[in-house]
Parts: C-alpha cells; structure tokens; sequence
C-alpha cells in the first residue's frame, strides 16, 4: 500500500513538470486561439538545449534554467514571426497546419544533428529517504522549480501591465485594442512566453529521464490531456491539472506496462473532452 | 453512374491506372515497380485523406492508423489464418472500417481543432494497444510465412499480383473521391467544411455524415495496406503507425490542392517522387522533413489552393475538366 502511496508521490513531482509544459500551450491556446503544434519539438530543444549547456558549463541545472528560458523567449518570438502571425484569426486549419511544418522542420533539423538515439543530463542531487522509500533529489528539485516558474508567471500576468494587457487581449482583442493595446505586439509575448514554458519543462524532464528529439512527441500528447482537463486558456488550471495526470500515472503504474500509458491518457482526454468540454475547472454552461 | 461516364476525369484515372499497370510489364522491369507501388500507395493514402481534410474540413493527424490496422489484420488472416490475400484484404478493410466507425462515433462529436488533437491520440492509442497485444506479436510484430505466397503461385509471381491490386486500389481510391464528390452526399460534406452549424439547420446530419466519411476514408487505405505489408512481408507497430508518413500525407494533399481529386492524385505523385530522390541522395537524406515542413510552409502561405488551385486561377476553365 505505501508502495502505492510512494509512486504516487513521485508521479505529483513528476506531474508538476507536466502542468508546467501544458501551461505553456495553454497560454497560446486561450490568448490567440492556435493550437501550437510546435508544442512537442519545443520541449525537446529545451531538453538539448540544457544537454548543450550542461556538458558546455557542466553548473548546476537549476540556474542554466534561465538561459534555457531566455533561449526560449527568443525562439518563440522567431516562431511567432515565421508560422504563427499571419494565421492569428484565420482559420483552425491553417494555424494548425503552419506550426506543424515548423514542427516538421524542427525535428528534421533535430534529428540531422543528433540522430534518434537517446541522450541525458548526468546530473543527480541526493534524495530524501522515507522509510523504505527513496524520493530522488532531482524530481523534487524539478517540482520546486516548475512551482516557482508558475508563480513568477502569475506574478507577470496579475501585477503588470505587459500581463495585464495579455489578459485583455485574451478576453476580448478587439476591446483591448480599442484600449489601445498593440495586439500583435501582445500576441508575439505570449506566445513566446509560452514556447520558453515548453522549453523549460523540456530542460527539466532532461534532469529526469533519458532524451531523444523525438521525445517531445509524449509531452505534447499530456500537455493536451492536461489543458483540456484544465478547461482551455487557464494556465494555472493546466498547473494543477498537470500534477493531477502525474497523480494518476503514479497510482497505476505499479499495476500496468508503461507502454500502456498513452492508452489510458488518450481514453481520458477523450473522455474529458465529450463529458466535460469546458474542462473540470470550467462553468457548466457558456 | 452515366453521368460519371461524362467526365473527363474519369477516363484519365483510367487511363492513370492503365498506365501504371502496363509501364512496369513493358521489359519486366521490377525496379520501376517497385517505385510506382510507393506512388500508388501515397496516392491511395492521400486521396482518402482527402475525404476528410479537403471535402468535411476535419484534419485527420492520423490517417495511416488505417493502413497499419489493414496490414496487421490482413497479415493475421493471410498468414495465420492461411485465407486467401484478397479476401484477407478485403475483410480487412471492412474490419477496419467498422473500427473507424465505433471510433468515429466517438471523437466526431469534438469539433474543429479538437478532432484534429484527438486524432493524434487514436494514433498513439492505437499504437500502444497493438505493441502490447500477444496475438500480433506485440513489439516485434509478424512475419509472412513462405508457405502463404502458394496460392498466388510463388513469391514472385505473388509480388506481381499485389502490385496490379494495388493499382486497382489506386484507381478505385480516385473513382471514389470522384464519385462522392458529385453526389448529394458529397455536397453535404462540402457544407459542413464551410459552415458545421448552418449545414445542420439546413438539414444536413452531420453527425451520421461525419462518421460515414471518417469509416469509408478508412477502407481502401486498410486494404492498401493489407497488400503492401503481404508484399513486403514483415510488419511491426513502428513501420505500421509510422506517423511521419502521416503527416507526409498532409503535405501531399495540401501540395496538389486539398478538396479536388486530381490535386491528390498530383501532389501525391509529385511529392513521393521527390521524397524517393531526397531519400537516396546522400547529402540531403536527413534534411527530407525540413524540405517537407518548409513546402508545406510555404504552399499555405503562398497557394493555399495547392497547385490545382494555381491551375483554376491561370485557367478558369480547368475547373470542368480536372475536378
């Protein structure tokens, strides 16, 4: 039984890393409406890019989080130019359609350099042991630092006016223009701060597990479990979300194959999706 | 049906097919077989992709779950179950449209972009059930037993037969797409692309629409694959969900121009020809997706109409002849 309660805890660890990847996406989801399908090959850059700067620097992972982010902000600002600006308003199809060719091409370019095979960061701090149970140092550090990332977050989005702004927009981008809000200006800003989210939760899966620049695909898969558990555009919805599917794959993974896991993720968000289509956090009625 | 028999595009798949059949015959030429089978299967895959992204508007991420299902299921009943290929094809597909069906049943209530996300899940989902299912030989997957080319007559004269199926698929994927795109049923499809709510008040059911589209854009691809994964006679979960082929099929679509038969057809063609030369070319094999991702880039950006739509716009009168 505490077998069960100790995989459980390692899987809300785990799962903060996850709310914080969906946060990402759940920000350019609710502020601009496309569904950025880049999602995936961003959180695999971050996991390179801190696999870069580690065997560059070899300090400590937590503090190259800020370049990983820095490198992220720029990113997404090159991404918004390129696949995401001229696709704001248009149709689904189109957004959908253009950041996956950036998608493809990220993972081409990916795969050219470092091939599929699989990397990792050699970092591990020492764990806390309960017991019988040891709770690996890196998990808990991951945990801590997705918390205060998602905390600085809501500190930009409720307490300046660049948040504010992005807010505004989000709820209503004619009004915030009226307002005279420059929305393109705002859209680029949230939609880079969600690419360094992404690859932010790629630099700490990086510390946790091993990597390909394939691997971002399964991320991609539970961040939109988790957005869609969150209800859409509530990013701190997908925060708590996120820790609830690593509170679950924790509870079953004792019992099931890994390789089942994508399985019982695509049943949820379906599930989710058909019976709770505003998310378990949202209003029952529009 | 007689009206079919006016359209000019109708004796060009013809012909397409005749050709494809006759030019591999002509000096038994088994390597240029061999490339116009891929031709034919992206073609196969790309114009029923086209059933669902260019006619409903509803964009499949994965399609090629279908050709996978076919293989594994008509490689199971070919060879374990020793029946004979077509007709392990052909229960196949029915199978696997049926399967189609119950899914689409499901995830067609999401709308829009929901689907599309949903769409990657049925893939993964998929995927996952399959590398853990002990009957189809989980991750390793099966292996088509000498024994089963016999009641073709031998492995060779067997490669022979499945490329002339294929290319009967081919033909019967493009008649298809042809045929719905005339019929009541089609013009429904087409309203419920341009607007879902209106199509409905207007009487169009869109749910029963949706799913019948989603389970039919699902047989030919499966037969399709039963054949090919007979021919090459291996499977396994990673080359029969590859879902770049997947996503390739997209580029395929939206190069030729989504929503019209022959767009398809030609984008299909064009794009895996250039994907074979990527491919085999030494120096730029890795960069085969970046080509990829920044073609598909740049058609949306530039033609979203495809090459198709270029063509109605330098000649308005194409319209009535290529549809």
């Amino acid at each position: 039984m505490s077998g069960i309660l100790a995989s459980m805890i390692d899987g809300l660890l785990i799962g903060s890393v996850y709310g914080l990847a969906a946060m990402g996406l759940s920000l350019i989801w609710g502020v601009m409406d496309v569904i950025n399908l880049t999602h995936g090959s961003m959180i695999a850059l971050g996991m390179f890019g801190m696999y870069l700067l580690f065997a560059a620097i070899a300090g400590n992972p937590y503090v190259l989080l800020i370049p990983v982010i820095a490198a992220g902000l720029l990113l997404g600002i090159l991404v918004y130019w390129l696949s995401v600006n001229w696709v704001v308003g248009r149709s689904q199809l189109m957004s959908l359609l253009s950041t996956f060719a950036v998608n493809m091409m990220v993972i081409g370019i990916g795969t050219a350099i470092w091939s599929t095979s699989p990397y990792n960061v050699d970092f591990s701090l020492s764990g806390i042991t309960v017991g019988a149970y040891t709770f690996t140092g890196n998990h808990i550090a991951a945990a801590i630092s997705a918390l205060l990332i998602a905390l600085l977050l809501e500190a930009f989005l409720y307490h300046t006016r660049a948040g504010k702004a992005i807010r505004a927009v989000a709820d209503n981008r004619d009004a915030a223009e009226l307002m005279g809000i420059s929305s393109t200006r705002v859209l680029m800003v949230a939609f880079a701060i969600g690419i360094a989210l992404a690859a932010a939760s790629g630099a700490l899966v990086s510390t946790l597990f091993p990597f390909t620049i394939l691997s971002g695909a399964g991320y991609q898969l539970k961040s939109f479990v988790v957005t869609v558990l969150a209800g859409l555009g509530k990013p701190f919805g997908a925060l708590v979300a996120g820790v609830l599917l690593g509170l679950l794959e924790g509870a079953v993974s004792p019992f099931i194959a890994v390789s089942w896991i994508p399985l019982i993720e695509f049943g949820l968000f379906v599930i989710v999706l058909i019976f709770f289509p505003r998310g378990i956090f949202g209003k029952a009625t529009a | 049906m007689m009206t079919m028999l006016r359209r000019p595009l109708f004796w060009l798949i013809l012909l397409l097919a005749g050709i494809f059949a006759w030019l591999p015959v002509r000096g038994n030429n088994v390597a240029l077989r061999e490339d116009l089978i891929l031709v034919a299967v992206a073609i196969i895959l790309t114009s029923n992709l086209n059933l669902m992204i260019g006619y409903t508007g509803y964009v499949n991420f994965g399609h090629i779950v279908f050709y996978g299902l076919g293989g594994y299921l008509g490689l199971y009943l070919a060879t374990v179950r020793g029946w004979h290929l077509v007709i392990s094809a052909l229960v196949a597909g029915v199978l696997v449209s049926l399967v189609a069906l119950l899914f689409g049943l499901g995830i067609l209530r999401l709308r829009g972009a929901y689907f599309a996300l949903a769409t990657i899940g049925v893939l993964v989902a998929v995927q996952a059930f399959v590398a853990n299912f002990e009957p189809w030989g989980r991750s390793t997957g099966m292996y088509v037993s000498f024994d089963s080319y016999a009641p073709l007559g031998g492995p060779r004269h067997a490669l022979w037969t499945t490329y002339f199926l294929v290319i009967g698929v081919m033909a019967l994927s493009l008649l298809l797409s042809l045929a719905i795109k005339s019929s009541k049923f089609g013009l429904g499809l087409f309203a419920i692309r341009e607007d879902e709510d209106a199509a409905i008040v207007l009487g169009v059911n869109a749910t029963v629409y949706k799913a019948i589209i989603y389970s039919v854009s699902a047989f030919l691809p499966a037969v399709a694959g039963a054949l090919m994964f007979f021919k090459n006679g291996m499977i396994d979960p990673s080359i029969a969900f590859e879902y770049m082929l997947s996503l390739e099929g997209i580029v395929m679509l939206m190069l030729g121009g989504s929503g019209t038969v022959a767009g398809a057809a030609l984008g299909a063609g064009l794009y895996e020809r250039l994907r074979s030369y990527l491919l085999t070319s030494p120096r730029l094999s890795e960069f085969h997706l970046v080509i990829a991702g920044g073609l598909l880039l740049l058609v949306i950006r530039l033609a979203p109409g495809g090459l198709i739509g270029w063509l109605y716009r330098l000649i308005p009168h194409s319209r009535e002849v290529v549809e």
